[in-house]
């Protein structure tokens, strides 16, 4: 017999109990733990294919679980409470729990159907049920933070990457999430644009007491600004350091191959 | 009006006489429009001034126009004109070949122009003689990919033969309007007729579907 | 050529208004039965999908002739109703160029990269808005060559009310043929088809303009200028 789920705490903001997460036969999270304190920002590397994506996927409930539980703020997400026992969560559930979590793609995932400012404010109209007027006035503001100000009404295919990327974090935040997932959002760049994403998102880490769960191959970014770097290999976290330590004194041979592959890389 | 079982078994053996001309139909009219069809992309494709624009401009045209008015004019005015009397099936036969022949005219086209420039290439640099390049490379590649493409155009053109009781020739349609004139019944005869044209296609078009996955299409 | 050539012309003109209406009327009910049958195609219900299987598959295998005269004169037989030529032939129409479009319609929102619809999730949309301000939006530029072709085909698919009597152009001209001399067929038929000719080219001229609409609206490039003829898709329809 396995101990009971943890219950909900509330000095958690992610908590990860033992997931599990197949594709078809091949499993590629073997009964994950781990947990990210509120406003952390936490940094995940490891080699490609490891799961780094599905994690953040996971979060999103873009993909569900195949065991295990994850909360969210003291909440369970992948599942609900019913009768005293836990099910799998519907649609309503999840929608409810959405709210909390927003994501950044590495593709961007813009909407060519509509500008930018509407990209920004589409969401808030009609997922919180902000007035048109309010939505803008927060979407102009983010669009200023990241940058934009002059793009509102330009067309996403009229942008750069790194100013496309930009939008696309003014548009999750627009959602005021609680956590915000990062994938990649740099890889898809052109070198030369990677520095001004990378300093926006420095900024609304500094200023903001958003959670932050990152998958990035900028080591030196990842160093600036993590609180934690969690290195992953095998559906497994192998090694949980804050980033000095990490990178200069690696636990792990795994950990020490990997940063050795990434770092030559980038050289 | 109930559905009368004894009745509706009673017209089937007309009705299965009328689709066999349905069916007679299709397949004389769809191997007329393969060919002709691959005349008109042949002439299209290699240039022949003057043909090849007179060929592009009557594709256009027959595609644009409905089936019903070129058979009413092939049959009431252009035949008396070159002093000629079809029988209306032979009428039917020719102008859902002309008419479909438009649509296989782009199926090769689009078949032909899918084949990668290279073959054209290699062929004149090996000096293989023109004719030989079409019948030994290009059609052989062709061919197959435009398959699927074919097979639906000719379940279409099945769907399309009833309109040929306009000049009264007798399909599985016209038979159901005869028997329900006969009797004054026409629920049996025409669902019937219905469902004769839905155990052909339908079966067909999944054929079609299969065979779009087993050789892709243009 | 003939005495009777203002007459031919303007018989076969009052038979212009009907098609014209039956091509509108069709076209309208073609576009609300493809969006609908398309998008229960795509359902999580497989019960609803069944369903639009069902119809999509029924009217696509049955000829349209067939279901025209099953419509037209087996329906008042059952119920007792005689329906209007027009609203007969609408009605057929729809139901018919509805089927097929359902395939494109499902074919389009396909063809919308999931990434857009996993955008919308992360942005907590719900299905409802996913669909109608995110996917269909993209959807629909893809749909408008292939409905270009549905539509040229729905206007030809016109001439056959002749067989219901509607008033449209090819009855108008059959009623005047037996009367006629041979030299003036010529006449019918040439303004007959030259009629639908232009009905067609008309078709294509709105939907181009669509297409482009659509394309700047994506941020696309517009796609050339072709000529108004330049055929369409090989598939079959
Ligand atoms: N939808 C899916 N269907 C089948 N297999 C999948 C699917 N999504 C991911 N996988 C597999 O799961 C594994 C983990 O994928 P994931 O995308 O999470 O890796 P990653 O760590 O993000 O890699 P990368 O650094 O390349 O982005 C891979 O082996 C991948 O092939
Ligand atoms: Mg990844």
């Amino acid at each position: 017999m396995s101990e009971p789920y943890s219950s909900p705490s509330s000095d958690v903001m992610i908590q990860f109990d033992r997931v599990v997460k197949k594709f078809g036969d091949h499993v590629v999270l073997r009964e994950l733990d781990f947990s990210v304190k509120p406003g952390e920002f936490v940094t995940l590397i490891g080699p490609s294919g490891s799961g780094k994506t599905t994690i953040l996927r996971l979060l999103m409930t873009l993909e569900l679980v195949d065991g295990g539980t994850i909360q969210v703020g003291g909440e369970y997400l992948s599942h609900m409470e019913r009768g005293g026992s836990l099910v799998p969560a519907d649609e309503r559930h999840l929608r409810t729990q959405r709210k909390r979590i927003g994501m950044v793609f590495q593709q961007f995932n813009l909407f060519p159907n509509m500008r930018v400012l509407q990209n920004v404010t589409e969401a808030p109209v009609r997922a919180l049920g902000l007035s048109k007027a309010e939505a803008e006035q927060r979407a102009r503001e983010l669009l200023d933070m990241v940058g934009l100000s002059d793009k509102v009404d330009a067309h996403p295919t009229q942008l750069s990457g790194g100013q496309q990327q930009r939008v696309a974090i003014a548009r999750a935040l627009a959602m005021r999430p609680q956590v915000l997932l990062l994938d990649e959002v740099t890889s898809a760049l052109d070198p030369e644009l990677v520095a001004g994403v990378l300093s926006v998102l420095k900024e609304i880490a500094r200023t903001t007491d958003i959670t932050f769960l990152c998958v990035t191959h900028e080591m030196q970014f990842a160093r600036d600004v993590s609180d934690r770097v969690m290195m992953f290999d095998q559906g497994q976290v192998i090694e949980d350091a804050p980033p000095d330590q990490l990178f200069t004194q690696p636990a792990h041979e795994r950990t020490r191959s990997f940063l050795h592959a990434v770092i030559d890389r980038a050289v | 009006m109930d559905w009368d079982w004894e009745y509706a078994i009673d017209s089937l053996p007309l009705l299965a006489e009328g689709m066999l001309v349905t069916i007679e139909l299709t397949v004389l009219g769809a191997l007329f429009a393969y060919l002709l069809g691959l005349v008109f992309a042949m002439i299209r494709r290699v240039g022949v001034p003057v043909l090849s624009q007179f060929v592009y401009l009557f594709v256009e045209f027959i595609r644009s126009t409905p089936l019903l008015i070129q058979v009413f004019a092939f049959y009431y005015l252009l035949q008396p004109a070159i002093g000629v009397k079809l029988s209306p099936f032979l009428t039917g036969v020719i102008m859902l070949g002309v008419h479909y022949a438009t649509y296989t005219s782009e199926v090769y086209r689009a078949g032909i122009e899918a084949i990668p420039k290279g073959q054209w290439e290699a062929a004149r640099a090996l000096s293989i003689p023109r004719s030989r390049v079409w019948t030994g490379i290009i059609l052989p590649q062709a061919v197959p990919r435009v398959l699927p493409a074919l097979g639906n155009y000719t379940i279409s053109m099945f769907k399309e033969t009833p309109l040929l009781l306009a000049i009264g020739v007798v399909d599985v349609l016209n038979s159901a309007k005869e028997a329900g004139a006969e009797t004054f019944r026409v629920i049996e005869p025409y669902t019937l007729a219905g469902v004769f044209f839905l155990l052909v296609s339908y079966p067909a078009s999944i054929l079609v579907r299969k065979l779009e996955r087993r050789v892709g299409t243009v | 050529m003939s005495d009777n050539l203002g007459r031919i012309i303007s018989t076969l003109l009052e038979g212009v208004p009907v098609t014209i209406q039956a091509t509108l009327g069709g076209i309208a009910l073609t576009i609300v039965l493809a969006l609908i049958a398309g998008l229960a195609l795509l359902s999580k219900s497989r019960t609803v999908r069944f369903f639009s299987r069902v119809y999509v598959e029924g009217f696509r295998g049955t000829s349209e002739m067939v279901q025209l005269f099953w419509l037209y004169f087996v329906l008042p037989a059952l119920v007792g109703l005689q329906i209007v030529p027009l609203f007969a032939g609408v009605l057929v129409l729809g139901l018919n160029h509805g089927a097929y479009g359902a395939e494109i319609v499902r074919g389009a929102v396909q063809s919308v990269p999931k990434a857009q619809h996993e955008g919308a999730v992360a942005l907590n949309l719900g299905p409802v808005d996913r669909m109608r301000r995110v996917i269909l939006p993209q959807a629909v530029v893809e749909m408008l060559p292939p409905f270009n072709n549905l539509f040229i085909q729905l206007l030809k698919s016109t001439a056959l009310l002749y067989f219901i009597s509607a008033q449209e152009i090819t009855q108008k001209g059959e009623e005047l043929r037996p009367a006629l001399p041979m030299g003036d067929l010529t006449v019918i038929y040439a303004v007959e088809l030259i009629i639908y000719l232009l009905l067609a080219i008309a078709i294509t001229i709105v939907m181009r303009a669509l297409e482009r609409a659509g394309a700047r609206r994506l941020g696309r490039k517009p796609p050339p200028r072709r000529k108004v003829f330049s055929s369409a898709t090989a598939g079959g329809v």
